[in-house]
């Protein structure tokens, strides 16, 4: 025991005997002695040398440990728990060195060792309970982590799943708006159904797509558009079946049987065929849009489409699938009905442009006919009426001469044909006219008194041949002067008054005319006759009372009407082709009257009755250039005593009988033959100058002007007029434009002149009335020659038959 | 003779002239100018016809006898010549010499021979007609008017029998 070191020995020899007390005791000295620590047990060698190597690993370890620790945590980055870190490496170190001393207590060791050794254990004991205590604290949180942890790779997984499913509804979306887009892109039915099936067949991927449209009896689904296959066309199915009601009754894709006849659309094979879907197509009728209400949702028709997967895919479908299809089939609807209106209004359009067209052919064609037709009666008139006038003219002479019995009758005859053939030209030729509205009323003023005298004049002598009395009473606040068609007036008027006289035997025909006030003004058999009394007009009420044959009060309407001869009797004797009455109507009308024939039966006699619209003279807006009446010859002169006059012709003999005109109107008259002589005698004191503008080669119209001239500075130079041998409308129109106040056709009668003169005086210029003549005026006639030529021919032939 | 006979004579034979369409109603015309203050008013202008006429007659036969034929002074005497006659109411010279005019516008010499030849017919015949109406100019034969006026009658005039 060489360690044992220098121990005294002086104590240790007194102990022997207890060896172990004395060993001890021994060590124990020695100890104190060299200040060193027994260990407690023997010091085994092969033990001994087993722990020590084992704490020597132990301590390794101990001090590895944290070092991994620190290095891997660096690593992580992520470590929350740096405190526990520092804690539980301080621990594990502690223990390492723990065992570390610990390998130098195995042999004598000092005090020093002793005492770190006791120093790290008591460290080591504070840290690892503190540790310890810490654990408890950070060991569940950890494990919380952990399962956090977990917590969220579960959602994270959810949402990865969700975000898919969001995706696809999402291309879902897309692909509905672009199929949408697609089918309202176009307004063609076919493309627009092509389209879907197209778009849908991509979209979904499908097998095969169809449509089964109803047929126009409603009763079965037509094949109609097909994907991929051209199926036989006509290929229908009935619309009763189960399977297709089942798919109408709901607004959802209905998943049907692949067996089903709607869904045989491939040919049978060895696959297995894909899941089928059927889904209802509303089609909405244009009467299904109405103004303000949505469109009945219960319409019955439908069409229906067919989907199919592609067989032996296993694929299913699914929701998203099944609503995109119901959204295609909805807009499908839509974009159909949208073309089916669009399609009708195209038609409507070109219908009616084709029926504008015809109509604007038609109407064409129309005029045509009516200009050829005018035309026509235009040649006719002249042409027929010529011949006739010749032939009644000549056989009216004819008759005056000395002829035998025999000649005379068969004159008679040819005389009373011939009437009756201008009649009925004349009747027929003024009643197109006035049918087709071509026929205007020439108005004018003239005067009521005089025209009703002229009407009497004119029938008088043939009432007087047969023995009738004819009365005119005009009421007191009839106006002197009216406008209106005096020429047409008269025609009506001779016309009824004729006829009342014609269908008389015995007594008479009474005239009454008045002006109708409101009460008398209306007809009750004529409600459509509704007069509107104003300021500037008034209402002539004319009725011929006569005492002859009456008529039947059945016939009254048909009196009226055209070639309808209301008595037997008569139509043997008339020379009227029964347009007389038709034309009086026409007439009447234009003139905004009504016309009608009251009697009271057979031998009641009869009263025609006509209401005709005139204006008031004066209130009206009438020309420059007024229509003054005619002043009768019998009437008195009017004293131009002394007038001043010029008048320059250069005929010899019409200069003289000018001259003689006025000089029996009592005017002072110079007459001269040359335009140079008249502009140099032509002064002041003339009134009128009378040029002839008919001579060839002289220049009137240039006298005319230089007369102006020389008196251009005096306010009332005389009135230059022209007298000329034909009046058309140059002349006129030259003899206005130089100045001359008026135009004068020769030969000029004493009345004509009186009235020119009269005329010119007044009014400083001559009125319409004198400014044309037509031929010579032997009989003073306002109305129509041929109408009373007519009549007064008619009834006097009739006289003479007898009647 | 009996004034009414004259004057119906005078109003036959009037009426005869007019039917014949000798004369027209110009012709009354001109009776009805005549009156106290112009007695003669009548007889002075187919007189002065007579004279015009029978010169732009002469002047005719003159122009239509050239080699090269003046159409247009034809046309002027025929102008005056119409111009007269339908002043006078002479209706039947009148209306020849309206032809006339449209021969002389077709330039045609041929033609206007023929129309005043045709003219001059007309011319004599009225002319006579009317020198038997009025005045004559051989004096030992009166018209029917001196007759009726020597009668102490009025002339009647047309109009009235209407």
């Amino acid at each position: 025991m060489p360690w044992l070191g220098k121990v005294n020995g002086v104590i240790a020899v007194s102990k022997l005997s207890k060896r172990r007390t004395n060993k001890a005791l021994v060590v124990h000295i020695r100890m104190e002695l060299c200040n060193c620590i027994e260990p407690p047990w023997p010091a085994d060698e092969l033990l001994m040398k087993y722990q020590y190597i084992s704490d020597f690993f132990i301590a390794l370890a101990y001090f590895s440990i944290p070092l991994e620790l620190i290095y891997f945590v660096k690593k992580s980055a992520v470590f929350p728990y740096r405190w526990v870190l520092v804690q539980f490496g301080a621990f594990i170190v502690l223990c390492g060195a723990t065992h570390l001393i610990n390998l130098w207590t195995f042999t004598m060791h000092t005090r020093t060792v002793a005492v770190v050794m006791t120093t790290a254990k008591i460290l080591t004991a504070v840290v690892s309970c503190a540790t310890a205590l810490m654990l408890v604290h950070i060991i569940p949180d950890l494990l919380s982590v952990k399962t956090r942890e977990l917590f969220l790779k579960n959602k994270a997984a959810e949402l990865d799943r969700e975000m898919g499913l969001i995706r696809t509804q999402e291309e879902t979306g897309r692909h509905v708006r672009m199929l949408t887009h697609e089918i309202r892109s176009t307004l063609d039915r076919h493309t627009i159904l092509k389209t879907t099936l197209v778009e849908l067949g991509r979209t979904l991927g499908l097998e095969e797509c169809a449509l089964w449209m109803p047929t126009r009896s409603g009763l079965e689904l037509q094949l109609s558009y097909t994907l991929r296959h051209q199926n036989p066309v006509g290929f229908t199915v009935p619309i009763q079946l189960p399977v297709i009601n089942q798919v109408f009754n709901t607004s959802r894709a209905v998943k049907i049987s692949p067996n089903s006849p709607v869904a045989r659309l491939r040919p049978v094979g060895k696959y297995m065929p894909g899941e089928v879907v059927a889904v209802r197509v509303p089609l909405l009728h244009l009467n299904n849009f109405q103004i303000h209400d949505w469109p009945e949702l219960s319409t019955k028709r439908y069409a229906l489409m067919v989907l199919m997967l592609p067989s032996d895919s296993a694929r299913q479908w699914h929701v998203h699938e099944l609503e995109l299809v119901e959204v295609v089939a909805d807009q499908v609807a839509v974009a159909l009905s949208h073309a089916a209106i669009l399609e009708e209004s195209m038609r409507a359009r070109d219908l009616l442009m084709e029926q504008n067209v015809a109509l604007d052919l038609a109407r064409r064609e129309a005029e045509t006919a009516v200009r050829a037709r005018n035309d026509f009666l235009a040649v006719m008139n002249h042409e027929m009426r010529t011949p006739m006038h010749a032939i009644i003219a000549l056989s009216s002479l004819l008759q005056e001469t000395e002829l035998m019995p025999e000649q005379r009758l068969m004159v008679e005859t040819i005389l009373k044909s011939s009437n009756l053939l201008a009649t009925l030209i004349n009747d027929v030729l003024d009643l197109s006219r006035l049918e087709d509205g071509s026929l205007q009323l020439e108005m004018g003023t003239f005067s009521l008194h005089s025209l009703f005298r002229e009407a009497l004049n004119l029938i008088k002598p043939i009432a007087s041949v047969k023995r009738l009395y004819v009365t005119l009473s005009m009421s007191p606040d009839l106006p002197e002067y009216a406008v209106g068609d005096e020429k047409r007036l008269m025609q009506v008027l001779l016309n009824v008054v004729g006829n009342a006289v014609k269908f008389t035997k015995e007594g008479g025909i009474s005239i009454a005319a008045f002006v109708a006030k409101s009460d008398s003004l209306r007809d009750p058999r004529a409600p459509e006759f509704f007069p509107i009394p104003s300021d500037n007009h008034f209402y002539l009420r004319i009725e011929v009372k006569d005492t002859g044959s009456g008529i039947n009060p059945q016939d009254i309407p048909k009196l009226f009407m055209k070639f309808v001869q209301s008595q037997p009797l008569a139509a043997k004797n008339s020379g009227g082709s029964g347009l007389g009455l038709a034309i009086c109507k026409r007439f009447v009308n234009l003139m905004e009257g009504h016309i009608w024939i009251e009697s009271e039966g057979i031998g009641r006699g009869a009263t025609a009755i006509f209401i005709v619209k005139l204006g008031i003279p004066g209130r009206l807006n009438e020309s420059k250039l007024q229509f003054v009446h005619k002043v009768p010859g019998n009437q008195v002169k009017p004293n131009f005593s002394g007038l001043k006059v010029v008048v320059m012709d250069d005929n010899s003999v019409g200069r003289m009988v000018t001259k003689g005109l006025l000089v029996h109107l009592g005017c002072d008259v110079l007459a001269v033959a040359s335009g140079e002589d008249c502009v140099r005698a032509v002064s002041q004191e003339h009134k009128v100058v009378f040029l002839d503008v008919s001579i060839p080669g002289v220049d009137s119209f240039e006298v005319a002007v230089r007369i102006h001239e020389k008196f251009s500075k005096r306010p009332d130079r005389p009135i230059i007029v022209a007298l000329t041998g034909n009046t058309d409308r140059t002349t006129k129109e030259n003899c206005l434009r130089v100045g001359m106040k008026g135009v004068i056709l020769k030969p000029v009668s004493l009345d004509k002149m009186r009235n020119v003169l009269s005329d010119l005086l007044e009014h400083g210029y001559l009125s319409e009335s004198q400014m044309t003549i037509t031929g010579h005026e032997v009989v003073k006639m306002t109305c129509s020659e041929d109408e009373v030529v007519r009549m007064l021919l008619v009834h006097a032939q009739e006289y003479k038959l007898g009647l | 003779m009996e004034v009414d006979q004259l004057q119906r004579n005078f109003l036959e034979y009037t009426n005869l002239l007019f039917r014949e369409g000798f004369l027209d109603g110009q012709f009354s015309q001109l009776q009805l100018l005549q009156d106290e203050s112009n007695p003669d008013f009548v007889f002075e202008v187919v007189s002065l016809f007579f004279e015009d006429s029978e010169r732009l007659l002469n002047d005719l036969t003159i122009a239509l006898d050239q080699q090269n034929v003046d159409f247009k002074k034809i046309d002027a005497h025929v102008h005056q010549l119409k111009g007269s006659s339908s002043s006078i109411g002479a209706q039947r010279v009148k209306n020849t010499c309206i032809a006339f005019r449209d021969v002389c516008l077709e330039q045609n010499a041929e033609g206007c021979l023929r129309c005043l030849q045709q003219v001059k017919q007309e011319y004599l015949l009225v002319k006579t007609k009317l020198e038997a109406l009025l005045r004559v100019r051989v004096p030992h034969l009166f018209s029917l008017e001196q007759q009726i006026v020597a009668a102490g009658g009025a002339i009647p005039m047309l109009n009235d029998f209407c």
